[in-house]
């Protein structure tokens, strides 16, 4: 697979959770506005993102992902009360779980993003595909990356 | 897996939408060769599946090909999933064995590199058919239909609202904010174009509405929370202490005839008059009872006074009433809370505020109101000079990228009104300075005839600054509107005696707060969205929550009307089908796999998992469950399963998204 490597840039995968109620909407409304944005990532939906298990994430890069993105309604919003702020704090627990896998937290993206917010999960997504593409490819058993010294440092919102 | 499943892949055009930048061709051929292992037996693509003679396919396939489950690319579930699932029940298969992909929103809509989102497409429809695979057949929840509805908001969309349902049969629960029902509309004096006597054809739907046998009336009462769903809420509402015993008062008026003190009416006449301490909104306000506004009242700034309550003719006035709260069941929700005007005085160099003749729109109507603080008088802020020319501002705060972007769709109608009404009552000479001038619904252009052959001025030109600065003599003691007649491409000063401002409409101040309790959402303006802007404009996406009028959008009194009966219509038609069917999205625990950790049941936001003590295992009540999944994600045992978002289906649409990637990534290594 070595066809012309350096000519053509590396184009990540993209596994994006999303929850019925906003950031589904926020992507239909982004497509209904025809706002553009890179293809590079495959959506999921889920009820809400209160739903991811973790072992989803977990499953996406075991899969051959190079980033996995999780959104659902912003906080206090939430279509079910309070449960984006259960997605919140499994978002923070995963980041240091990968870090202990030898992935690099930046892997992992959350976006809030209302159903009228269509513009702001185009450019988010834009900026994260430019985030991971930067990071390079996921070669998990080859990665060189290093545990940051303070990742199990990082602040656990209650 | 024991059975192989019949995978019938459907793949639309959807006109040029689609297939305009992904190549469905490639993509069915693909599916059907590459998805085999999967199942798949069949792959087509069609130029419209959501059309008759594309369904007809779909159900063709179920019956000659024996297909066990579908996979429609096409648009948003959101949009189709219904048409989709019923066309699969049609052919005979469970409705839930039909999964929609969206192509279109997330793919063809938003991507213009056609060979990536052809890669995409197939990307998606391999998610979609490794996740059909794990679908189960299931049967909408059946759930009995609470018969009342709660109308939030009595303004004109409410009134419509409530009327509609109470003439129909059903129980009706109409919660106003302010003292008397009515709304805006009851502000108005006349209004656009037949400048019909807006009390006189609005009160007479108020009193119906104060007289209903099927309509509870509670004004003066906010709602406080809602809890349940479709069919079932269970409302809070505050019903705010008037300090008057409703069943005693006979809406004589004595009390606010002897009350000793006077306040300004920023509410109701919009700071133009004043009104009791003890009062009514307006005399034909409904219910007729007074209510204490505790703020100004003497006796609770003193401890001293009780006028009223002295000549109360029937002891109706009781100081020591309480707030209270009332729980009531209702099965549909109508929100009609309206709209906020613009505040003009955000816009400093127009002066209102500043300026003593600058209005805005509110103000004016009071002002020509024969029922308003100068009985109809259109006079100076000095109240007795008459004036001779008059400046009417469009769009204030409106299509204005640096207040609101939007057109507030009355202002261009209701600045002809004014107008009119202007030179028919003082003969004064009126400018209207407009950006463009919108007129379009029945009758409206004729009445912007009218006004030219009338003599009114039109000038065509977003107005710079209004000032009191006078330049020339004959300036002096005058406004002076300063604008750019766009049309001539001349600067103009008009000096004028009384500036209007058309302010426009603004989403309440508090939209938000009541969109969160009610559990809907705000455009970025702050309007509530419906479900869809054409097809269905007065539904939400929260089944059982409706919305109407200007709270939806800026709109005038016909659409709100239209709007009113329109969500009234699509709730009795719920009604008369008893109950309402659900989605079957459900969490279940399977109880030999419970450890009876209890760590899901402070998790469930609506108390929806009980724990048996005597078993030591949580059990779910799917009555109460919403389905959003949480606790089957927190399950440490696995023991918690989610219908139609089951574990199996995600991670096996997690492996069917990165199914293309996998020979890539293998050969990397």
């Amino acid at each position: 697979m070595s066809d012309t490597p350096e000519t053509k840039p590396f184009e990540p995968i993209i596994i994006g959770f999303t929850c019925n109620w906003c950031s589904y909407r926020a992507a239909d409304m982004a497509g209904t506005a025809r706002m553009k944005y890179a293809p590079n990532v495959r959506l999921i939906r889920l009820m809400c993102s209160g739903r991811l298990d973790p072992t989803f994430v977990f499953k996406a890069f075991a899969g051959g992902a190079d980033a996995v993105l999780v959104s659902g309604c912003h906080p206090g919003d939430c279509h079910y009360i309070n449960q984006n702020y259960k997605a919140m704090r499994r978002f923070q627990l995963m980041k240091r779980v990968l870090a202990q896998l030898g992935i690099e937290p930046d892997r992992l993206k959350l976006l809030w993003a209302s159903a009228a917010e269509g513009a702001i999960f185009a450019r988010e997504i834009n900026s994260f595909v430019e985030q991971v593409r930067a990071l390079g490819p996921l070669n998990w058993n080859k990665t060189s990356f290093t545990i940051p010294a303070d990742a199990d440092k990082e602040e656990v919102p209650a | 897996m024991e059975k192989k499943e019949r995978i019938g892949v459907y793949i639309c055009h959807c006109g040029t939408n689609i297939a305009g930048v992904v190549n469905v061709g490639e993509v069915s051929a693909w599916s059907a060769e590459n998805l085999k292992d999967q199942g798949v037996v069949i792959a087509r693509d069609y130029k419209f599946m959501c059309s008759s003679l594309g369904q007809e396919l779909i159900q063709k396939d179920i019956k000659e090909q024996g297909l066990t489950r579908v996979v429609v690319a096409a648009c948003s579930p959101h949009l189709h999933e219904a048409t989709f699932r019923n066309a699969c029940k049609g052919g005979g298969l469970n409705p839930y064995l039909c999964e929609l992909v969206s192509i279109r929103e997330q793919d063809s809509w938003v991507h213009t590199d056609k060979a990536a989102a052809t890669e995409k497409a197939k990307a998606i429809i391999s998610g979609g058919v490794a996740r059909v695979i794990h679908h189960e057949p299931l049967e909408p929840l059946h759930v009995p239909i609470h018969p009342a509805t709660l109308v939030v908001g009595g303004g004109i969309a409410g009134i419509q609202a409530a009327l509609e349902l109470a003439d129909a049969g059903f129980p009706v629960y109409l919660v106003e904010r302010e003292p008397s029902i009515g709304g805006h509309m009851a502000q108005f004096d006349k209004t656009f174009p037949t400048l019909d006597c807006s009390a006189c054809i609005l009160t007479p739907k108020m009193v119906q509405v104060g007289s209903h046998p099927n309509i509870t009336l509670l004004t003066y009462s906010e709602v406080e929370k809602v809890d349940g769903y479709v069919g079932n809420f269970t409302v809070a509402i505050r019903k705010r202490a008037r300090s008057i015993i409703e069943k005693d008062c006979t809406g004589c008026g004595i009390c606010w005839e002897k009350c000793p003190w006077k306040v300004v009416d920023n509410v109701f006449e919009a700071g133009m008059g004043k009104r009791k301490a003890i009062y009514v909104p307006f005399p034909q306000a409904v219910p007729k009872y007074p209510v204490i506004d505790r703020v100004n009242c003497t006796y609770y700034i003193k401890g001293t006074c009780k006028a009223c309550e002295k000549f109360c003719p029937t002891n109706a006035i009781d100081f020591t009433q309480e707030d209270e709260i009332l729980n009531v069941q209702v099965g549909n929700i109508i929100l009609a809370t309206g709209y906020d005007l613009f505040d003009a005085h955000r816009i400093t160099q127009y002066g209102f505020g500043r300026l003593a003749n600058v209005y805005t729109n509110l103000e004016f109507e009071r002002l020509s109101n024969a029922a308003g603080p100068t009985g109809g008088n259109i006079v100076l802020r000095d109240g007795k000079t008459t004036p001779k020319v008059v400046g009417i501002v469009h769009c204030v705060g409106s299509r204005d990228k640096n207040y609101n972007e939007y057109c507030s769709a009355i202002c261009c109608m209701q600045s002809l009104k004014f107008a009119h009404l202007v030179q028919e009552r003082t003969g004064a000479e009126v400018y209207n300075f407009y950006i463009d001038i919108r007129t379009p619904a029945k009758g409206y252009e004729e009445f912007y005839h009218r006004l030219l052959d009338e003599g009114t001025h039109f000038i065509r030109g977003k107005v710079a600054e209004i000032s009191d600065a006078a330049r020339l003599p004959a300036e002096e003691g005058k406004l002076i509107i300063q604008v750019e007649d766009t049309l001539t491409g001349n600067q103009l000063r008009v000096p004028v005696d009384m500036a209007i401002l058309s302010a426009g409409l603004e989403p309440r101040r508090d939209a938000k707060e009541v969109a969160k309790k009610f559990g809907i959402s705000c455009s970025a303006d702050g309007w509530l969205i419906e479900r869809h802007p054409k097809l269905d404009p007065v539904a939400t996406v929260t089944e059982g929550i409706y919305i109407a009028g200007c709270v939806q959008g800026p709109k005038d009194i016909p659409a709100s009307v239209v709007q009113g009966a329109a969500a009234a219509a699509r709730i009795l038609g719920k009604i008369q089908q008893k109950e309402v069917a659900l989605e079957p999205v459900r969490a279940s625990i399977n109880a030999d796999q419970c450890s009876g950790c209890r760590i899901c049941n402070n998790l469930c936001p609506f108390n929806a998992i009980l724990f048996h003590e005597d078993k030591m295992v949580s059990e779910v009540n799917p009555a109460l469950c919403q389905g959003c999944g949480t606790c089957v994600a927190a399950c440490p045992a696995g023991a918690i399963s989610g219908t139609v978002f089951s574990n199996e289906q995600i991670l096996s649409q997690i492996e069917g998204l990165l199914f293309l990637n996998i020979p890539k990534k293998e050969a990397v290594a």
